[in-house]
């Protein structure tokens, strides 16, 4: 029986099937709520490109909003019909099959959509576990380092005697390649994590902007001097750059030169030359708020900070919006960082400057100073909702003096946190058993 | 018969403990860490065996290989391919340029002494 519902009807209905509010969906295919609002009342006519997006938010096919589920579900038995061919289906009693056993007939149509949904995720992970040359090298250095620890172990647990020099020299290989092991191994799942999404490629604007970001080293001469627009800079880079990563990167670029203006370069090289690299003095001497200096001093140029310095803003949800990644500091890709992070401490001490000597959580005992910092944002005015933002920058301890004999011990991200007794975990680690 | 291997391998630790299992097996290890010269080095060094680990800086082991086989003088020398990449086409592939022996890492000890006879007497 065709359903007499149309399709703004079938929307609302899926939709509240989801348990998802018409704000967020509107959000999530970027329209206003009361244009969704109108949509769903069947006053806007809907198609097109809107359509798929809906459809997409709502993981439904198309069809069913457009047509009723019947169908959606008449389209994907005809197409599990033609995959398994050899089964010679009853093509010609489709429809009365639908009709009696409407169920399972939804069962096996939604059956076939997961299994190709599946096949693809199955095929993209395996491309990328054959041709990405990061995952290729980790698991070489796990393997290698796992046979060198096989082989010295060998020899150390033979009955035959062995000098003791060569005893205590392979005593220490096996310590050095465990020390490798663990970080390899850390390596390696953190790249996992990265990829586990078959649809999170390297090329998701996030990435791109990372990317970007990185091959500039993160400092822009020619913005510092007003010689060219972010646009330019944009334009001028040999990579192809989506339209969203584009927008992502001329915002930062934005930021950048905002921060230049507030704190010129050549100003800011001579007072880290007089004070030390110090973001509460150098954010009163030039009179800014502290994400200023923070982001600030990621973007100088490394003659002048003479490390490699990490620089992380996230938003209220914890969401990571800008990584510079220090060496010793992985940042996840997909996900929330560590809850210990000074920088989620800050969101919940809006407009409070809070420093912390942490140490990462792994063999390698990485120490760095983090300053963490913050703030709250009105941009839609005293009616509009307001929004935190949090920066850390992340100094390491060749640039800092650390003093503090019980450093703050913080991980990466609690899949990969090897601290089974942490009170902030979220969910257990795969490396907590090894 | 003094044995003679060149190990041709960049992992300092697996060199160390190769070379001590060899040694004390009788052999005459020699070793060499670089992909892009490691052809000269066989041909200078001509071993009873050599031991190539396909990862290596700057030439692949299988590049390697592949020169040994087209030289007259290093064309017949038994080869012993250390890979941390066990899959069927990797071995096909090494077996499509002549190697001797392939073993996946990581290997026992007892694996790569019994191999190394197992060439030397062939």
């Amino acid at each position: 029986m065709p359903s007499q519902v149309l399709t703004g009807g079938r929307i609302r209905e899926r939709r509240t099937a989801l348990g998802m509010k018409q704000a967020d969906l509107a959000r999530a295919v970027g329209i206003s709520a009361p244009y969704l609002n109108l949509i769903e009342h069947n006053k806007r006519k809907i198609g097109g490109k809107l359509l798929i997006e809906l459809a997409r938010a709502l993981r439904v096919d198309m069809t069913t909003l457009t047509e009723g589920a019947g169908a959606s579900v008449l389209a994907g038995l005809r197409d599990a019909a033609s995959t398994f061919a050899e089964q010679d289906a009853e093509l010609a009693r489709i429809d009365d099959f639908v009709a009696r056993f409407p169920g399972w007939a939804a069962v096996l149509a939604e059956s076939k959509t997961r299994l190709d949904r599946l096949e693809r995720s199955v095929e993209t992970l395996t491309d990328r576990l054959t041709h990405d040359p990061m995952l290729s090298t980790s698991l070489h250095d796990v393997l290698s380092t796992v046979t060198a620890i096989r082989s010295t172990a060998s020899i150390l647990v033979e009955p035959e005697d062995i000098d003791p020099n060569w005893q205590k020299r392979f005593q220490a290989n096996i310590y050095e390649d465990a020390i490798r092991l663990a970080e390899s191994t850390q390596s390696l799942v953190a790249h996992l994590d990265d990829m586990e999404s078959p649809d999170a490629s390297a090329n998701n604007p996030q990435e791109e902007m990372d990317a970007f970001l990185k091959r500039h080293d993160y400092h822009f001469n020619d913005l510092e001097h007003g010689r060219v627009a972010p646009e330019e800079i944009v334009a001028g880079d040999s990579t192809k750059i989506s339209d969203a990563a584009r927008g992502l990167i001329l915002r930062h670029l934005r930021r950048y030169i905002s921060d230049a203006v507030l704190v010129p370069l050549a100003d800011v090289r001579t007072a880290i030359a007089e004070v030390g690299l110090n973001p509460s003095v150098l954010a009163q001497r030039f009179g800014v708020a502290a994400p200023v200096i923070l982001r600030r001093i990621a973007s100088l140029p490394a003659e002048i900070i003479g490390a490699d310095v990490g620089l992380v803003i996230a938003d209220a949800s914890g969401a990571l919006t800008f990584r510079r990644v220090a060496t010793g500091f992985p940042v996840p890709l997909f996900g929330a960082g560590c809850p210990l992070w000074p920088l989620y401490q800050a969101v919940s001490r809006p407009m409070i400057p809070i420093t912390a000597d942490i140490e990462i959580a792994s063999r390698s005992k990485h120490r760095f100073l983090a300053y963490a910092f913050a703030n709250l944002r009105h941009d839609e005015g005293f009616d509009g909702p307001h929004s935190v933002e949090s920066t850390m920058l992340i100094l390491p301890e060749s640039l800092v003096p650390l003093t503090s004999s019980t450093p703050q011990t913080v991980g990466i991200t609690c899949r990969i946190c090897p601290r089974n007794d942490c009170a902030a975990r979220r969910e257990g680690s795969i490396l907590s058993e090894t | 018969m003094d044995k003679h291997v060149l190990l041709i391998e960049d992992e300092p630790n697996i060199i160390e403990a190769i070379r001590f299992i060899l040694s004390r097996d009788g052999w005459r290890v020699e070793c060499h860490s670089d992909g892009q010269s490691a052809m000269e080095a066989v041909r200078k060094k001509m071993p009873h065996v050599v031991i190539l680990d396909v990862m290596l800086p700057n030439r692949s082991g299988y590049d390697i290989l592949s020169d040994m086989r087209a030289d007259g003088a290093t064309k017949d020398l038994p080869v012993l391919m250390l890979t941390a990449r066990g899959q069927t086409k990797d071995r096909e592939m090494a077996e499509r340029l002549g190697v001797s022996k392939f073993m996946t890492k990581p290997f026992s000890n007892a694996e790569v002494l019994k191999t190394m006879r197992e060439l030397v007497d062939a």
